[in-house]
């Protein structure tokens, strides 16, 4: 641009510099072009391969959409050798597992980034955050083994009978099966998965939040629990949904290690103590094994529910993490 | 709000505690305890987890069993799950990367919100639903299995890790790097590949080889893609379905042989302590050439 405003004496013969410059230019102004249609293909690829996967799957499932419709999600029968199929049995064990890993899991979870962000010592925090963020490192394959080697067999004979003993009253806790198998198992894998989740999103946000905000409370003499319940937690409220969502989303989409220690049941158990299956699973369990068209057209419907749940679920983490997001960007 | 009125103060009481304020202290530390044994929970769950994976898997390893393959070793597994991931970053790391760089230098408006909205849909999607499309997009189109299926769904999943984590770098840059090589008249490109990039380059290879670890231990994709093999033989072929280590657990773990569990803990000890090494190093690599970065 500019070095040919004011030509020093001497330099080249003028029509050369004159082609190098234009040259230069123009390979320049290819490069730009290049560059930039080089990444807004790889971007397109991105928009691409989700379309295609939502397509693709929809169109595999098509045969079983076109002849069970609607009716597919509230059925529970599930015979493969007579070709009827309905997902009612897997949808409640994925609903159920998922609730109780989200009941037990969110509050732990919240508790920790709390204790992270605001209650550790500085020392302490730089070796707890990655500790707790290894958690979720450990592949799910991994965790699913070990729940049903050890895990399973502990919550059989011990967690299992207290629970039903004690509270038996309730018709969740059943009395305890022979394996330790069971969605109630599932349900502590998914527990173990999600928390490590959540608790690294909620302490980014607590960390978040305003020193002088909370020193306030505290100098209008709140105590600790005062000033989170006041001040930390409603802040930050929607962010905390928001990682709860994703957990949640997280939870309901895990195959292997909930095909591991669920047990694989056909029926629809009130108690927890029973086995169950859920949509992940059912297909990571019977897709090796499907012949029929039909029998792989369903579990293509389920993948098609599976879809449909974990976008609703991330799009309503993103809708509601909005707010956060804007909060965040002000406050710093 | 309320109808009620405060108690007078009383100037002249003394300044200790009432019933109420000891009930309030007594929660408040009641919490903290709460906070702390959470944080001791998850931290004794992977204790538990990873000493109960070393105790019993370390005990099965020998240079026999990573080398031979089955029934007593997982030479071929490991050589196979090498396979489907490098191929599965070469495919993953250069679109990631040039999203990311879509994105942070040419990125702005409609288009680059629906990009960003696709990462984060993308992460979310379930691993088993990415195994699905691979499966009706590749294996059911050539009627077999493949590792090279295998690595086209761990690409989709390492893809927004990617992505994501080069953005971030690259958002480190100091915008004085940019500022300075457009004073000097140096077109946007190769500003691009000559100075942000270089100085993002730690940063961006971290961030890969965190995706990798991730991908590394998926299972529900490569259960459906790369699960019918001969695992006693290795193979360099990517379009034969390519036996390796996650499915080899799943397999063996419901199996109900003793000698099969132990092989199953050998190859999960094996799986883990790639996984736990290489992020641990990724993360400390990336907080230092963060901060390199932003200088």
């Amino acid at each position: 641009m500019s070095t040919a405003a004011n030509p020093a004496p001497g330099v080249g013969v003028p029509a050369a510099r004159d082609r190098r410059r234009d040259r230069r230019r123009s390979l320049d102004r290819l490069g730009d072009v290049l560059l930039y249609g080089v990444c807004a293909l790889a971007a397109l690829i991105a928009v691409a391969v989700l379309i295609g996967l939502a397509y693709l799957i929809v169109h595999g499932a098509s045969p079983a959409i076109s002849k069970f419709g609607l009716g597919f999600l509230t059925s529970t029968e599930w015979q493969p050798s007579f070709s009827v199929f309905g997902a009612g049995t897997v949808l409640f064990g994925t609903a159920v597992s998922s609730f109780f890993a989200l009941l037990l899991g969110a509050p732990i979870a919240i508790a920790i980034g709390l204790y992270l962000s605001l209650l550790a010592p500085k020392g302490l925090r730089i070796v707890i955050s990655p500790l707790v963020e290894m958690l979720a490192a450990i592949p799910s394959v991994i965790l699913g083994f070990w729940g049903l080697i050890v895990l399973a067999p502990f919550v059989q004979k011990h967690i299992e009978p207290w629970l039903h003993n004690n509270f038996g009253f309730i018709p969740l806790f059943g009395p305890p099966q022979t394996t330790g198998s069971s969605v109630f198992t599932a349900s502590l894998i998914l527990t173990i998965m999600i928390v490590p989740i959540i608790a690294s999103i909620s302490r980014d946000l607590f960390l978040a939040v305003p020193r002088d905000v909370q020193d306030g409370a505290s100098a209008l003499g709140a105590t600790r629990w005062e000033v989170v319940r006041g001040v930390v937690l409603p802040s930050t409220f929607s962010g905390v949904v928001a990682a709860s969502i994703l957990g949640l989303g997280r939870a309901l989409g895990e195959a292997i290690a909930v095909a591991q220690v669920i047990g694989a049941g056909e029926k629809i158990n009130v108690s927890l103590f029973e086995t169950g299956d859920t949509l992940a699973a059912r297909i990571a369990n019977q897709f090796p094994g499907a012949i029929t068209a039909m029998h792989k057209a369903s579990l293509y419907y389920l993948g098609v529910i599976l879809l449909v749940i974990s976008l609703v679920a991330n799009l309503c983490a993103q809708w509601i993490g909005k707010r956060f997001d804007y909060q965040r960007a002000v406050a710093k | 709000m309320s109808a009620e009125v405060p108690p007078a103060f009383d100037p002249a009481a003394p300044l200790t505690p009432t019933g109420n304020l000891r009930r309030r202290r007594a929660f408040s530390r009641f919490a903290e305890w709460a906070a702390t044994g959470a944080a001791i929970f998850a931290v004794g769950v992977l204790a538990i987890v990873v000493l109960g994976v070393i105790g019993h898997g370390a005990s099965a390893l020998s240079l026999d069993f990573l080398l031979k393959g089955e029934p007593n070793g997982i030479g071929p597994a490991l050589l196979g799950t090498a396979e489907i991931v490098a191929i599965a970053t070469l495919i993953a790391a250069p679109i990631g990367i040039l999203i990311a760089l879509f994105l942070s230098e040419f990125g702005a408006g409609r288009f680059a919100r629906i990009i960003k909205l696709t990462l984060d849909l993308m992460n979310g999607l379930p691993s088993i639903v990415i195994g699905v499309f691979v499966f009706i997009l590749i294996v059911e189109a050539q009627e077999t299995q493949s590792g090279f299926a295998g690595s086209v769904a761990l690409a989709i999943i390492m893809l927004p890790i990617v992505a994501r984590g080069t953005m971030e770098i690259l958002a480190l840059v100091p915008s004085s790097l940019r500022e300075a090589a457009d004073a000097l008249g140096v077109s946007r490109w190769r500003t691009t590949l000559t100075v942000i990039l270089p100085s993002a380059l730690g940063g961006i290879l971290t961030s890969t080889v965190l995706a990798v670890a991730r991908a590394a231990g998926e299972t529900a994709p490569l259960l459906l893609l790369s699960s019918v093999y001969d695992g006693g033989r290795a193979s360099l072929n990517p379009f034969e379905a390519l036996p390796n280590i996650p499915t080899t657990i799943y397999r063996l773990a419901e199996s109900p042989s003793p000698g099969a569990l132990s092989e199953a803990w050998g190859a999960g000890f094996i799986l883990l302590s790639f996984i736990m090494v290489t992020s641990v190093t990724a993360r400390i690599v990336l907080a230092r050439s963060r901060e390199k970065t932003a200088r």
